[in-house]
């Protein structure tokens, strides 16, 4: 073994005082041999080479049968996620009416139904064809087309838009056959998505086929150029806690025309006007970074990665989208407005900042949550030691430069990819090569996600798709100040004594993004890690199990 | 109360062999109950004279929760019982899936209570065991023994041979047992011996050979079966053959399905290829 002995022991990084290699060794520890060495590519030490690149991580792959994962099915992330949240379209589940009533308005997405003329808001309603046994013998395409014809008669809707639950992919009912149908015998858009939740591995794919479904049937219907400058849509931005609201409050006072956004706080009519953009902005890259890209391809419309998580990447974002404009007037507002912003933003930090100071933090959550919230903890001075995404895919993991690489496997290929053209009238390439190079030159990326690891310091742990044992484990071993994950998460989480914030819901607050957004955050991981509550968790008996006493007589 | 399943390649002539049977059963004495688990609703029509039957499903659709055993069940010839699963149209619904409604729905209404002094029920089932709902007769002990309607052409032979698998499947938890083939002939050369061959092979019985025979579809088209129709006719007396085997028989196995490699081998050996 000579060679060997020229090399030099490989000096442990540590994360948290403890050597990862050895943290990863006991999670999966219990594991049969076969679940062990799946997920062993699934736990990842982060490691960023000079040149950017980083460990390969599985991801979008099966969870293991008897795994208790964080997943959600294909409906929840076509009907639930992208869906959900536009108001004026009337969303009617197709199946048994669980799959309706536990979606409804569960994600806290905000709307304002002030800012469309007709005032339409369909969110606070739950639409289901309740689909019975008699529908699952006999086919539920009548019973569908009641409910549309229903809804259409109380409500009178831009728009109606079918989710298929499980069942109806099973007997076989055609809703886009129904669909087609209803559109022409109404004469609005009434339009289908086979997202039955068995498809795909995670919610993932329901992204993907929601994506499809706007493009095919909404997108480009309304070739209005309307009014406004710097005009924009932001895509991947559900207006959770009304995250949106503050976005577009930003936008406001910068002169950015927002023309639709999806989906929170959205109208199918914007989305019918979106392709008239001049730029897309992806916040979610993971759920939505397909409508960009056919957008792009279709009408010439270009995509910047931004995130308006945190103060540091607003101001970042903001300056962005002034770069790609490339006017006087923008860049010198957005300046003004950061200036205008960022004192009280930094005063409240500096406030809580000697609380939160060193606290460690894990994050389990979403296809981009998991990566644009480690801003916000930063700008706390707090350290993620591990982070996840429940759905992501490799290139929000490793960046979009793995794409050529990721392995399409048959679950993947069950998921409909539109092949897109450039639209013979419509195409128009909103900037030149020329000024593509040049602002490329800048520093300002096209059609580009670095993904979450190569922002993360070497040694910390990304897990991908992590499971309950998996939570319980990393919790025993490092107990963090705070653990960001669900609702499937947060009492199992808190029965160790660690606060567990809702990054999908946010508990009960929010908004998180852009600067009042993070004032909000910092108060609230304030409120949360600083809190005693959780010293009481045992009761006195546990703590002292002899008691002592004396008798009255004694 | 013995519970039979009959199964078999679709067109092989599963509806008629029962009904026959079935009559010959009734003349015999015997109360029976057939269960039509095809959603064209016609497994009972030789027996009730082509009346409309009106079946479970459309019942319950319907009349919603509130449905009584007598609006399902018919009395057709020589007292049997006849009920109709129903199901949906061709390409919409699941039609497995109302069989398992409509057999529960019989279960609770009482059809099979022993009140009813039933000596048989016969689950007449569409085609192959294609799926959950058409495994529902030989799931969970409803139906005992199975008889498969077979014939000398090979594609029944092959479909025979992959019900059997099905029954092995179920033959553990439900106590499902195959009590022989019934070979309904096509006039294929060697037909008895190969179905013989095949019945030694799956090992069971060829318990009847049903000699092909126009009387069969002349008594069909007068929606009556042959015992009916014309009761000296030599076929009748095959069908009281049949009946009367079934009624005496002990064979019950647990058959052991053949490779396809077999199958094609028991062909050659004995069909159009000896």
């Amino acid at each position: 073994m000579a060679m060997g002995a020229n090399k030099k022991p490989a000096e442990n990084v540590k994360l948290d005082r403890q050597d990862p290699e050895k943290v990863k060794a006991r999670l999966l520890a219990k594991y049969p041999p076969k679940v062990a060495r799946k997920r062993a590519k699934q736990i990842v030490i982060n490691k960023v080479e000079p040149d950017g690149k980083v460990p390969v991580i599985n991801s979008n792959v099966r969870t293991v049968p008897g795994l208790m994962g964080q997943r959600g099915c294909c409906y929840a992330g076509c009907k639930g996620v992208v869906l959900g949240p536009t108001r004026d379209i009337i969303n009617i589940t197709h199946g048994p009416i669980g799959c309706g009533y536990y979606s409804w308005l569960t994600r806290r997405n905000q709307t304002d139904p002030d800012s469309t003329a007709d005032g339409h808001n369909f969110m606070t309603y739950c639409f289901s064809t309740d689909m019975q046994d008699e529908e699952i013998i006999f086919g539920g395409e009548k019973k569908l087309k009641q409910a549309i014809q229903e809804a259409y008669d109380n409500f009178k809707p831009k728009a109606i838009a079918v989710f298929s639950t499980c069942p109806v992919g099973l007997i076989g009912d055609d809703v886009h056959a129904v669909c087609r149908e209803m559109k022409a015998k109404l004469g609005i858009n009434v339009f289908g998505f086979s997202c039955e939740g068995y498809k795909g591995v995670s919610q993932s794919a329901g992204h993907h086929i929601a994506n499809n479904g706007i493009f095919k049937h909404v997108v480009g219907l309304d070739d209005t150029i309307k009014d406004g400058k710097y005009r924009i849509n932001l895509l991947g931005e559900y207006n959770i806690g009304g995250d949106a609201f503050e976005i577009e409050r930003l936008f406001e006072r910068c002169g950015i025309t927002l023309v639709s956004s999806y989906s929170g706080n959205s109208s199918i009519d914007a989305f019918a006007n979106s392709h008239t953009a001049d730029l897309n902005l992806i916040m979610c890259h993971r759920s939505i970074n397909y409508v960009a890209e056919m957008m792009e391809t279709k009408f010439g419309v270009p995509w910047v990665k931004v995130n308006f998580i945190g103060a540091a990447a607003t101001a970042k974002s903001l300056r962005k989208i002034a770069q790609y404009f490339d006017e006087k007037e923008l860049t010198e507002r957005v300046e003004a407005v950061i200036a205008e912003e960022m004192p009280a933003v930094e005063a409240a930090c500096a406030e809580v900042r000697p609380r939160t100071e060193g606290k460690r933090a894990m994050l389990f959550v979403g296809g981009s949550r998991a990566h644009h919230y480690q801003e916000l903890f930063a700008e706390l001075g707090m350290k993620t030691l591990s982070a996840g995404y429940e759905f992501g895919h490799r290139d929000d993991y490793e960046g979009r430069k793995v794409l050529p690489d990721i392995k399409v496997d048959a679950d993947s290929r069950n998921i409909e990819e539109l092949e897109i053209t450039p639209d013979p009238e419509r195409y128009n390439p909103r900037i030149s090569d020329a000024q593509k190079v040049a602002l490329e030159a800048k520093g300002l990326q096209f059609s580009a996600y670095d993904g979450m690891m190569p922002e993360m310091p070497e040694g910390t742990m990304v897990i991908d798709d992590l499971s309950q044992y998996e939570t319980d484990q990393l919790i025993r071993i490092f107990k963090p100040d705070i653990f960001c994950a669900g609702i499937k998460e947060k009492y199992t989480v808190q029965k160790h004594g660690i606060p567990l914030k809702q990054l999908h819901s946010y508990d009960y607050g929010g908004p998180y993004a852009g600067f009042k957004g993070a004032v909000n955050f910092y108060r609230e991981i304030d409120r949360m890690v600083s809190s005693r509550v959780w010293q009481y968790m045992r009761a006195p008996w546990q703590e002292h199990p002899e008691l002592s006493a004396t008798y009255a007589w004694e | 109360m013995r519970k039979v399943a009959i199964y078999g390649k679709g067109g092989i002539g599963k509806s008629t062999t029962t009904q026959n049977t079935v009559a010959g059963l009734a003349e015999m004495g015997k109360k029976v109950m057939v269960v039509g688990c095809d959603p064209k609703a016609d497994s009972t029509r030789l027996l009730l004279g082509g009346l409309a039957q009106k079946t479970v499903l459309d019942t319950l659709r319907e009349e919603g929760e509130d449905v009584e055993l007598e609006d399902v069940r018919k009395e057709g010839f020589g007292g049997t019982m006849c009920t109709e699963s129903g199901g949906p149209e061709p390409g919409v619904g699941c039609a497995g899936r109302g069989i398992i409604t409509s057999i529960n729905l019989l279960e609770q209404l009482g059809a099979y209570a022993d009140s009813e002094v039933l000596d048989y029920v016969f689950y007449d089932v569409l085609g192959d065991v294609v799926c959950g709902g058409f495994a529902m007769p030989i799931r969970e002990g409803k139906a005992q023994e199975i008889y498969i309607v077979v014939s000398g052409e090979m594609m029944a032979m092959y479909a025979a041979n992959n019900i059997c698998k099905g029954i092995v499947k179920f033959a553990e938890a439900g106590g499902v047992r195959l009590g022989g083939l019934i070979c309904n002939s096509r006039k294929v050369d060697n037909e008895m011996e190969m179905i013989q061959a095949l019945a030694d092979k799956l090992g069971t019985q060829m318990i009847h050979f049903v000699p092909r025979d126009n009387m069969v579809q002349k008594a069909e088209i007068n929606r009556k079966t042959v015992i009916e129709f014309e009761d000296t006719h030599s076929q009748a007396a095959e069908y009281r053959a049949l009946a009367k085997k079934i009624d005496t028989n002990e064979m019950r196995v647990i058959p052991t399905p053949l490779e396809i490699e077999e199958l094609e081998k028991l062909l050659i050996d004995y069909g159009i290829a000896a």
